[in-house]
């Protein structure tokens, strides 16, 4: 009789997580739509949506060129040694463009948008509610979310596919540093095949579109836990982490379902 | 919960919610900014019953008030002058010459024009206050809202902020509601107080009939006695039964 109530109790607590979550997934959904559907304020007034690309996308930008340019150099490394085996070292400019737009890009330039752009909004946006400036707001008779959140959200979805464009142009200019100029590959071989193999519709569209999607996502986590944090130290300080964790799960989960519609099928990845 | 709760406000008049920590003053607040709509009852502010509204409603209503936060509730991110600004900005379309000249009537009414190019990290606690106060009178309100306006003011803050209250509701001409327990300070600035204690309306009068209330909870509050209706010993199983287990 006690297995069984332990294993009616653990039921119990796995279905109340479970409807938990789902109920958060709803909320969040709902105010997703809300968002949206008030984002005239954002739009309207673009000046509040400039302000917030500087803040997301411009004070992003020297982690964002740093860690593109550092990986661009490492993949020009490791790709030549692979590549000088098989005869095949003038591939190495379509080796590192392909792996930074279609990849690398829009994930890592994602990963570290979250850390850096997600984690100070879901703090900004928690704390303002913590010291009741969005309370303030509601009493003065404006909405927070198309005043505070929506230019928030949109100043990072426009942010995130430039930081991507960037990091990969960054990454692909140190895959020339080094396997150019360090290593001494043909620069001829070097640019003219990676303009051969590189495709705008399959290979630059695509990646532009991870970054895009990627870039609602991470700010939509990012407002909605700021918004939805509890009003302490201690729910923000959460609230910051769950934004980090859940935007960095949601990025490597797209990425697979998108590379799976993108790049299979018979397609010119294959 | 709130229960029994039955006030009415004149207009343009200064009115103290006043009681212990808990009692249910700010809930009643919200409800009168209609954050929090009553489960039985109504609640009617300036003309509108608060639970007929939809947002815009709301909305529309809250344009003729003013709310003073506990703590400023300033924007950090903005300056002294821009949050003043801000209300205006929001639901008026001024010319900037009009609108600088309204917030520095705003800045100058509270004392502060001075600092208007200050960032809210760079005021003093008392000093925020003020500037908030510019704030919520923006739009000239005709109902000021304020929560526990005097919480960590030293004593000059304490007096310039009651001062402001009364000489701002007095030349708006609007209706101000204090809510707050510091007792004493407050008596000195309201036309009329209303006591609450567990979520009712325990005593009412003007400042003189409060401070002579025979209530023992009133004495107890007014005249800061650590003994009364509301003990000393948070309720706790007998002090000898907990101290046992220890000796054993």
């Amino acid at each position: 009789m006690q297995i069984v109530a332990a294993l009616r109790q653990r039921l119990e607590r796995l279905g109340a997580g479970v409807t938990s979550h789902v109920w958060r997934l709803g909320f969040a959904s709902r105010f997703l739509a809300y968002l949206v559907v008030h984002s005239g304020t954002a739009l309207r007034r673009f000046r509040l949506t400039i302000a917030e690309i500087y803040f997301a996308g411009v004070l992003s930008l020297i982690i964002i060129l740093v860690s593109g340019l550092f990986v661009g150099m490492v993949l020009a490394l490791q790709g030549y040694d692979t590549l000088q085996r098989f005869g095949a070292s003038e591939s190495l400019g379509v080796l590192v463009a392909l792996s930074l737009v279609r990849e690398l890009g829009p994930v890592v330039a994602g990963l570290l948008f979250a850390s850096r752009a997600g984690s100070a909004i879901t703090a900004e946006i928690g704390l303002m509610k913590a010291t009741e400036q969005l309370s303030a707001m509601e009493m003065m008779a404006v909405d927070p979310v198309a005043r505070v959140v929506a230019p928030r959200f949109w100043g990072g979805v426009i942010s995130m596919p430039l930081l991507a464009a960037l990091f990969s142009a960054m990454g692909i200019f140190g895959g020339y540093l080094v396997g150019v100029q360090l290593i001494g590959v043909d620069a001829g071989a070097f640019w003219s095949q990676m303009q051969a193999a590189v495709d705008l519709r399959n290979d630059i569209v695509n990646g532009i579109i991870k970054s895009v999607v990627f870039g609602i996502a991470v700010t939509w986590i990012a407002v909605f836990e700021g918004y939805d944090a509890p009003p302490t130290a201690e729910g923000v300080s959460r609230a910051t982490t769950r934004t980090v964790v859940t935007s960095s799960l949601a990025i490597l989960a797209l990425d697979f379902v998108l590379t799976a519609l993108m790049f299979t099928g018979g397609g010119h990845g294959q | 919960m709130l229960r029994d709760i039955n006030l009415k406000i004149a207009r343009g008049s200064v009115v103290g919610i006043m009681g212990q920590s808990g009692c249910g003053k700010t809930t009643l607040l919200r409800i009168i900014m209609g954050a929090y709509l009553p489960s039985g009852g109504t609640a009617r502010v300036l003309g509108e019953l608060t639970g007929k509204l939809d947002r815009e409603g709301l909305y529309r209503m809250r344009r003729k008030m003013g709310m003073l936060f506990q703590f400023g509730a300033l924007f950090t991110d903005m300056s002294v002058y821009e949050n003043v600004a801000f209300p205006l900005r929001e639901h008026a379309e001024l010319p900037d010459d009009l609108l600088r000249d309204l917030v520095l009537l705003k800045l100058q009414a509270v004392g502060l024009r001075g600092a208007a190019r200050l960032m809210p990290t760079e005021l003093s606690g008392g000093m925020a206050r003020r500037v908030a106060l510019a704030r919520s009178i923006a739009l000239d309100p005709q109902l000021i809202l304020y929560d526990e306006p005097f919480t960590g003011l030293d004593p000059i803050s304490f007096g310039v902020i009651a001062r402001l209250i009364r000489e701002l509701n007095d030349s708006l001409g609007a209706t101000s509601i204090i809510v707050t327990h510091d007792v004493q300070e407050a008596l000195g600035v309201v036309d009329y107080v209303y006591f609450m204690a567990a979520g009712r309306v325990i005593a009412q009068g003007t400042p003189a009939e409060i401070r002579a209330s025979s209530e023992p909870f009133v004495n107890q509050f007014v005249n800061g006695k650590s003994e009364g209706p509301v003990p000393f010993h948070y309720p706790a199983p007998d002090y000898g039964a907990d101290l046992e287990p220890a000796a054993a």
